[in-house]
């Protein structure tokens, strides 16, 4: 039936397929057909042809018909092709790999590396900058401080009592602004009371926030158990009640779902809550208040802010507002910055006008952090690129060992682009085994990050590798795939397929060319390791700086425990205050090994709070800065801090409510108040009406950070004021803080049985504490900066060992001709020095333009401190010359006559 | 030519289409040609569903095509049944049949089906 078509006539098709020709061959055909049998059966042409159109009906549509279906198929033809095609070139790409494991294993650890890191850091930066706090709508949520009619320098010296609220402002603001759906408020003071749980196990301090009663439905947090406090719960002498948190809930009560309206014993001093606390409700596992507005900080339970209790209390409130729907927070800052005043207008009795800066919540929380986060993230950014650069070294190396193969290829018919794509593949395989196991990696770096409490740093504990730093780690395996398999795929494809095939040895497969390349790469390898390094070098440097600064206490040795406070409402109890203090500190100090004993209500680096200082018989300017942060103490503290008095006495036992009061301040008090004078024995308005008398004067010590400068501080004896905020007993001893805890616990216990059971904590930890932000982050810059040189030796390895094996021939021919081993070495080191010098002096300028951008970051270091240069060209030197060193020394090895032979 | 013409129920043509090619490798003319014969003229594929019916079946991989000269020596594209057309065929016809014997059988019954026990 079907006729071969003779040769001649297959030919109309030389030009390629033409389907829509071919649609309408098929039909006219058919026409034909038709129109034939028509006129046997008797019709004429003309009417023939017409009775055929007409039972064919409508041809176009049909036409068009066929061309879409054709369409369809030609697609999907190409793209079976390119899919066999794909699954061809990775089949190969496979055997390939597994016949170079130690390639393969270099590259996939290289590149996990890199992709590790960044997918770790990208994570970090995502919590804490990029994604929204872990509430509902928190964009609406607004951060106030306050203090903003104060000039800079005086906020800047201003504690915590400078940016919160009175009871009376925040329920006034509350009360009167209409930008806000709410308003909420919590104690910032958190330690203002001590809870202590007692009747569970022996006594245990905890960790409570005050919160206002709309504090969790203004976040829009819903307790998973129980429900949120009721109005007669935050009334003074309301029904007391706690919401617990997750995680004390978790381990405190063995997440016991009956938990819900059960009663526990606490304790508070100054007493506020005595006796039993219904248990109302338990939050969300992911509601962290810690990771939010106190980073490093776990709360085991949320207690009502009795505004009645505390309305009598300074600055004290934290204030955050949830935006009404629609309302911008510039909005907001507008109304805040018409209302504030208005209010203190109204309010003869505020201390000042409370005028406010307002931020979004997000912008508070991540604060002084976005800048570090940029530089870190630009650093695994340059990681990320050394890697690339690296492997594209690595490939272009093996590809040229591989030329011979791919002028096969190209020679049998294979076009340029599917060699470039059979590259790309390699490449892309290569990444993406590499991005898994880096996942791998990153997942092990972000839980063992988010279980650092000791890291100050907010929403770490929230951090997890989600779906989002998945598709970011992908999408990063790709670019890095194409990247760095894009060089060596665009100079193979490009090689002579004559030159190569003719070339029986690795020879000089690639050429000069190829060398200047690989050049090229390791140059700018050692480029991008130089910034790294200077980075890393002058954050370093600032860290030094930072730990060396004088904190004006002394950390070493000394140890510190909370411990409870009688009330004092009146002079005689104070009086037996005292008594118990007095006991407290010679029974402890009475430990052997035991050289000063003091109690403070807080230390320095933790909390603080800020009241006033006027000396007497001076003009004082309206508006001028009379803040000082105020702390009560006992005789023998100073002596326990190892806080340095300059001039003047320690308290003593001595100094009554009976006796003249007086005061201890700093230096930077005393240049405030007393410029030009002895501060000694001068009078002073600090603790109310009447004056203070002057008794000593301290060296300044470090109170809000180690990076901040000293502010003006009073330090008032416990025996005569009785204003504490807590206490704090500071030990000082050479004896190891694990083996003297358990005496100071027990002589505490002897003394008051209800003493609860806390760690004796080395002051240490504070400072540590107060630097463990930028402990981590100069830790990670350094790591990388490591990392980044070790990529770069690895790059410089590759190349000079890749030339020295090309060159074999010609060190032989050199050595037969007298060439000593010194000399071969000396010209491969040369080489080796060129691309290190090259690379040093194009970093070199680099690192002076980016050192700028991180200059806010720096602490008393000039970003282009001459040291960490100098330090960074040494090493880098150093680590180039060692890297060179190991193939020179195999050159010098090299026999000539094996050499000479070798082919 | 005078019988009554049947429109052809909805789905039948691509199981028409692969039995005419069951015999051997056809022209689009041929095949309503030969749909037409088989049927005593009883039924009539139309041009305009046709072709469409082809390309669709050759895009599914039921039919393959090739072209090749016709009885009256012209070009023309002959299509052919693939082993998958075959199978395709094979499991239609068996549908086919049952569903016109369960037709058939209702259509011509004498009496209501017996009461469910």
């Amino acid at each position: 039936m079907i006729k071969k078509i003779p040769i001649w006539r297959r030919y109309d098709r030389i030009l390629g397929a033409d389907p829509k020709a071919d649609i309408r061959a098929e039909l006219r055909f058919h026409l034909d057909s038709k129109v034939e049998e028509l006129m046997a059966q008797g019709w004429s042409l003309d009417d023939a042809r017409k009775e055929a159109e007409r039972q064919f009906g409508d041809i176009r549509a049909v036409q068009r018909t066929g061309e879409q279906i054709g369409e369809h198929m030609e697609s999907r033809r190409r793209f079976k092709k390119y899919a066999a095609e794909c699954v061809q070139d990775i089949r190969h790409t496979l055997r390939i790999l597994r016949s170079n494991p130690a390639f393969t294993t270099v590259s996939i650890l290289v590149l996990a590396l890199g992709v590790g890191l960044n997918s770790a850091v990208f994570t970090v930066v995502n919590t804490m900058l990029l994604r929204p706090l872990p509430f509902p709508d928190s964009n609406r949520l607004v951060w106030f401080t306050g203090g903003k009619s104060f000039d800079a320098k005086i906020r800047a010296g201003g504690g915590l009592s400078a940016e919160t609220y009175t009871v009376d402002v925040y329920r006034e603001f509350q009360r009167n602004n209409r930008s806000f759906q709410s308003v909420l408020a919590f104690q910032t003071f958190y330690n203002s009371l001590q809870y202590k749980l007692t009747g569970v196990r022996e006594p245990r301090q905890l960790d409570a926030v005050e919160v206002s009663d709309n504090f969790f439905p203004t976040l829009g947090v819903t307790p998973v158990l129980g429900r949120n406090f009721t109005a007669e719960e935050v009334v003074k002498g309301g029904r007391p009640a706690a919401i617990l948190s997750y995680y004390f809930w978790k381990t405190e009560f063995a997440a016991d779902p009956s938990i819900i309206g059960r009663s526990i014993t606490i304790n508070t001093s100054p007493s506020a809550v005595n006796g039993s606390v219904t248990i109302v409700g338990v939050l969300p596992a992911t509601f962290d208040f810690g990771a939010v507005f106190a980073p490093g900080k776990k709360v085991d339970l949320f207690v009502p802010a009795v505004m009645d209790f505390w309305s009598t209390w300074g600055n004290t409130l934290a204030v955050v507002g949830r935006l009404k729907q629609g309302i911008t927070v510039a909005q907001a800052q507008d109304e805040a910055d018409r209302l504030f005043p208005s209010l203190k207008s109204q309010h003869k009795d505020w201390y000042y006008d409370y005028a406010s800066d307002l931020f979004s919540l997000k912008a508070h929380v991540e604060g002084s952090l976005q800048r570090s986060l940029v530089v870190l993230w630009c650093a695994v950014g340059l990681i990320l690129l050394i890697v690339c650069v690296n492997l594209s070294n690595l490939q272009l190396g093996r590809a040229a060992a591989r030329s011979k193969e791919f002028a096969m290829r190209r020679a049998l018919g294979a076009s340029r682009g599917r060699i470039i794509r059979q590259l790309l593949t390699e490449s892309l395989v290569i990444s993406f085994a590499g991005s898994v196991v880096g996942l791998a990696m990153a997942f092990a770096i972000l839980v063992y990050l988010s279980h650092q409490t000791s890291i100050a740093l907010p929403l770490l504990t929230t951090i997890r590798l989600d779906f989002t730093s998945i598709s970011w780690t992908l999408v990063t395996a790709i670019v890095v795939g194409i990247l760095f398999g894009l060089a060596p795929a665009y100079r193979m494809s490009r090689s002579n397929i004559h030159g190569a095939i003719k070339e029986n040895t690795a020879g000089t497969a690639g050429g000069r060319g190829q060398d200047r390349f690989r050049s090229i790469l390791v140059i700018s390898e050692i480029s991008l390791a130089c910034l790294l390094l200077v980075g890393a070098g002058l954050l370093l440097r600032s860290f030094l700086r930072i730990l060396d600064v004088d904190l004006g206490f002394n950390p070493s040795h000394a140890a510190a425990i909370q411990t409870d406070l009688p009330p004092a409402a009146n002079k005689d109890e104070l009086l037996h205050r005292t008594a118990t203090l007095k006991a407290e500190i010679d029974r402890v100090g009475a430990l052997p090994g035991v050289e000063a004993v003091g109690i403070a209500d807080m230390l320095p680096l933790d909390r603080n709070r800020e009241w006033g200082l006027q000396s007497v018989g001076r003009y004082h300017a309206k508006g001028a800065d009379t803040g000082a942060l105020v702390y009560l103490v006992t005789p023998g503290y100073l002596r326990a801090m190892g806080m340095r008095l300059r001039a003047g006495r320690d308290f003593s036992w001595s100094d009554t409510p009976d006796t003249q009061p007086v005061i201890v301040i700093n230096e930077a008090a005393a240049k405030r108040e007393w410029p030009g004078e002895d501060a000694l024995g001068k009078l002073a308005y600090a603790t109310g009406k009447t004056p203070d008398r002057v008794i000593g004067v301290i060296a300044d010590v470090r109170e809000r950070g180690l990076e901040q400068n000293a502010s003006p501080q009073i330090y008032i004896p416990m025996t005569q004021n009785s204003d504490v905020e807590g206490a704090t007993l500071v030990v000082r001893s050479r004896i190891d803080t694990d083996t003297l805890g358990g005496g100071v616990l027990s002589a505490l216990r002897s003394l008051n049985p209800a003493q609860p059971a806390t760690e004796l904590r080395p002051l240490q930890t504070f400072v540590d504490h107060s630097v463990s932000p930028r402990r981590f982050f100069v830790l990670l810059v350094t790591i990388f900066a490591g990392l980044g040189i070790s990529l770069a030796a690895l790059g410089i390895y590759g190349v000079i060992s890749y030339s020295v094996t090309q060159k074999t021939q010609e060190i032989g021919v050199r050595m037969a001709l007298g060439a000593t081993r010194g000399l071969v070495q000396r010209a491969i080191l040369g080489q080796t020095l060129r691309l290190a010098i090259g690379g040093l002096a194009v970093g070199f300028i680099a690192s002076l333009g980016a050192a700028r951008l991180i200059r806010s970051l720096l602490y008393a270091t000039s970003p282009w401190d001459p040291f960490a240069y100098l330090v960074m060209a040494i090493l880098l030197l150093a680590i180039s010359l060692l890297s060179g060193y190991v193939p020179a020394r195999r050159a010098s090895r090299i026999e000539p006559m094996r050499a000479l032979r070798g082919n | 030519m005078e019988k009554a013409r049947l429109e052809l129920v909805r789905g039948t043509l691509d199981v028409l289409i692969l039995k005419s090619l069951f015999w051997g490798p056809l022209h689009g003319y041929a095949i309503t040609r030969l749909i037409r014969r088989q049927s005593d003229d009883a039924l009539l594929v139309e041009e305009g569903t046709l072709y469409p019916a082809l390309w669709r079946l050759e895009n599914r991989g039921l039919v393959a095509t090739e072209w090749g000269l016709s009885d009256n020596n012209r070009k023309a594209k002959y299509y052919s049944m693939t082993n998958e057309g075959r199978r395709r065929l094979r499991a239609d016809t068996r549908t086919w049949e049952a569903y016109a014997a369960a037709v058939a059988k209702i259509l011509s019954a004498t009496e209501p089906p017996a009461r469910e026990a």
